[in-house]
């Protein structure tokens, strides 16, 4: 899988490099600024960008505004932007085209190497990766709005893990249920959202899209 | 003899110059005055409140005139002292009450109406001087040269000569020249001290002046003050906890280096301990840059900055931007923990449910309103916290204002001067 990277702090970039060499990712290119980001991202068609929002040359959200603009011109584009902060704001921009294949997480995420490559898998398959920062924002915000407020706890819970971007599996491990009891919970929480149920896979996405377009 | 020829073409320009403005000072300013004060009387009606706005941009416009002119005849510069006067305040109503009172607050609008009392009395008599100086003579020659014969069964007064005669005629004459001669070499002055006249009661006073430095003065040291205890807090901050944290990795990985072989297990354990120590002095770190420089602000500016900011609170809102372009980098700064204070002490006092926030720039004023739909009540100055916005905003020459009776709604609006890159 080609990797296209762009991160200004070169400890952090060759730290990202090896991490995802030795995942057996290749590195397309590892880029330092917002003009050849854009350049590598036109030519080389990576499979997925990991990006860091802050870019030179203006050292403001050049990271992201490239990112946007790429995926405007190749949508779907699979894109993993990380950052020193999330802003829902950004979380929002990110996935208002819902065309999925969005991944936007906090740079710390990496410390959790496999943590981390499953967000770029997920992210490369289509899948989102929201970090759970932004998740948690968004449903202390909407803990006091209806139809938050007729969620159980058990299925904030999943709809947390949901949101993240995380498979039944892997939610279904991490609760220590089985996988039907999360499924059960995500036609509850699906049902309770007026979300369609379908076999759709941005089924996922469009319940953190309703999220934030409730916003 | 060129000299002569020059003084009088001067004298005559002054003359119709003072000619014309006699006009504009008696029928535009008393016309004017009566007008301003039916309006503010009107006011209580509410009526005034309609036609006060009109009424002082229209005063506004003639002593602006009045200034222009005296730049421009007799090199007198008369500082226009208004506050900005917002042209876009709002529609409707609350719009009209809000550009009334600020009409009403700004001393220019009280010294404005002394000047047009003022100029329709004795800066119109020093006009009609310095023109009727150059006219009236005329009148004495004309009477010499023989209309004196008219006049011969009844004394006609030329000024306190009592004309009959052509002997009395020829000193009408001989008085219109001494009054011609004074009339030239006067009329420039008196035009002058005309504008000096008016000068005297436009101009922002002494005293305003001097208050405005005590006031730049307080806010200075409240600056010097701020900055100092704010870099203290950080240093603290710093201090206390990421550089704490990061003393404590270090150990953690000198015991580990030590443990590695001996007790692997034990080695896992801290190692586990030393990355959840690197995660919270992250943490720490990111919380305190949102303190001192919020990373949207940076990145986007305040416009975005605000919405991120609105985003994050547990109150449905809505927020309307409309800036052209970045303020310098303190202004947004002041002004984002301006709305950032506003916002947080809404959320805790107000029990509103929906929040309104606008920001916008027009006419050299960036205009920040925050509107919810709670209980009212907000006061500046009773331990609110609003006290502290309205100094952090006075460093940047800015304004706060609250409207919020019992009841609600709540109104508070903040000015900052600036302009926009």
């Amino acid at each position: 899988m080609r990797v296209v990277l762009a991160e200004d702090l070169f400890l952090l970039r060759d730290g990202l490099v090896r991490m995802l060499e030795a995942y057996d990712f290749e590195i397309a290119a590892a880029v330092e600024s917002g003009p050849e980001l854009a350049k590598a991202l036109a030519e080389l068609r990576p499979d997925v960008a990991v990006v860091d929002v802050r870019l030179p040359p203006s050292h403001t959200d050049e990271g992201l505004q490239c990112a946007l603009t790429a995926r405007r011109d190749r949508p779907g584009l699979p894109v993993l932007v990380l950052s020193q902060h999330v802003e829902q704001l950004y979380a929002r921009e990110l996935l208002a085209d819902g065309n999925g294949g969005i991944g936007y997480l906090l740079k710390d995420r990496v410390f959790d190497a496999d943590q981390f490559i499953d967000a770029v898998r997920r992210v490369a398959a289509g899948g989102t990766a929201m970090d759970p920062q932004v998740i948690s924002q968004l449903l202390s915000r909407r803990s006091v709005d209806e139809p938050m407020g007729a969620l159980t706890p058990r299925e904030r819970e999943v709809m947390e893990l949901m949101a993240q971007g995380r498979s039944n599996v892997a939610i279904a491990a991490q609760m220590v249920v089985t996988e039907r009891a999360v499924a059960k919970h995500t036609s509850n929480i699906f049902g309770k959202l007026g979300l369609p149920v379908s076999d759709d896979d941005n089924r996922r996405v469009l319940a953190v899209l309703a999220y934030l377009d409730r916003g | 003899m060129r000299s002569a020829k020059s003084r009088a073409r001067t004298a005559l320009r002054s003359g119709g110059r003072a000619f014309v403005l006699s006009f504009e000072a008696l029928a535009g300013s008393a016309v004017l005055f009566v007008l301003s004060l039916l309006s503010f009387t009107l006011i209580m009606l509410g009526l005034g409140l309609v036609t006060t706005p009109k009424l002082t941009e229209a005063v506004r416009k003639h002593a602006d005139r009045r200034r222009l002119l005296a730049a421009k005849w007799s090199d007198i510069r008369i500082p226009t002292p208004y506050r900005p006067f917002p042209k876009d305040v709002r529609d409707g109503f609350t719009g009209q009450v809000e550009r009334t009172t600020l009409i009403l607050k700004d001393p220019a609008t009280w010294r404005d109406l002394r000047w047009l009392l003022l100029d329709m009395t004795a800066g119109f008599v020093l006009l009609v001087f310095c023109w009727a100086l150059l006219v009236y003579p005329v009148e004495g020659l004309v009477l010499a040269a023989g209309l004196w014969r008219v006049f011969e069964d009844d004394a006609y007064w030329y000024a306190f000569v009592p004309v009959d005669s052509q002997a009395t005629g020829l000193a009408a004459a001989a008085l219109g020249v001494v009054l011609l001669l004074g009339g030239v070499w006067a009329s420039k002055p008196l035009l002058r001290l005309h504008f000096v006249l008016a000068r005297s009661v436009l101009a922002p006073t002494q005293e305003e002046l001097a208050q405005r430095i005590d006031r730049l003065t307080e806010t200075r040291h409240e600056a010097v003050d701020t900055a100092a205890s704010e870099l203290r807090r950080i240093e603290r901050d710093l201090h206390d906890g990421a550089q704490a944290r990061l003393v404590a990795m270090g150990m953690n990985l000198g015991t580990i280096e030590a443990l590695v072989e001996k007790d692997p297990a034990q080695a896992k354990r801290m190692l586990a301990m030393a990355r959840a120590s690197s995660a919270e002095a992250l943490t720490e770190l990111r919380d305190l840059v949102r303190g001192i420089h919020p990373p949207v602000l940076a990145e986007r500016g305040l416009g975005d900055a605000v919405k991120a900011l609105a985003l994050r609170l547990p109150v449905a809102s809505e927020v309307t931007v409309e800036l052209s372009g970045r303020a310098e980098a303190p202004v947004e700064s002041a002004a984002y923990f301006a709305v950032s204070e506003v916002l947080t002490n809404t959320v805790k006092h107000a029990g509103a449910d929906r929040l309104w926030v606008d920001v916008h720039h027009s006419e050299g004023m960036l205009r920040i309103s925050v509107t919810d739909n709670g209980r009212g009540g907000a006061a500046i100055g009773t331990g609110s916290g609003l006290g502290g916005i309205e100094r952090r905003l006075g460093t940047f020459d800015g304004v706060l204002a609250v409207s919020s009776p019992a009841g609600g709604p709540t109104m508070v609006t903040m000015e900052i001067p600036c302009a926009l890159s």
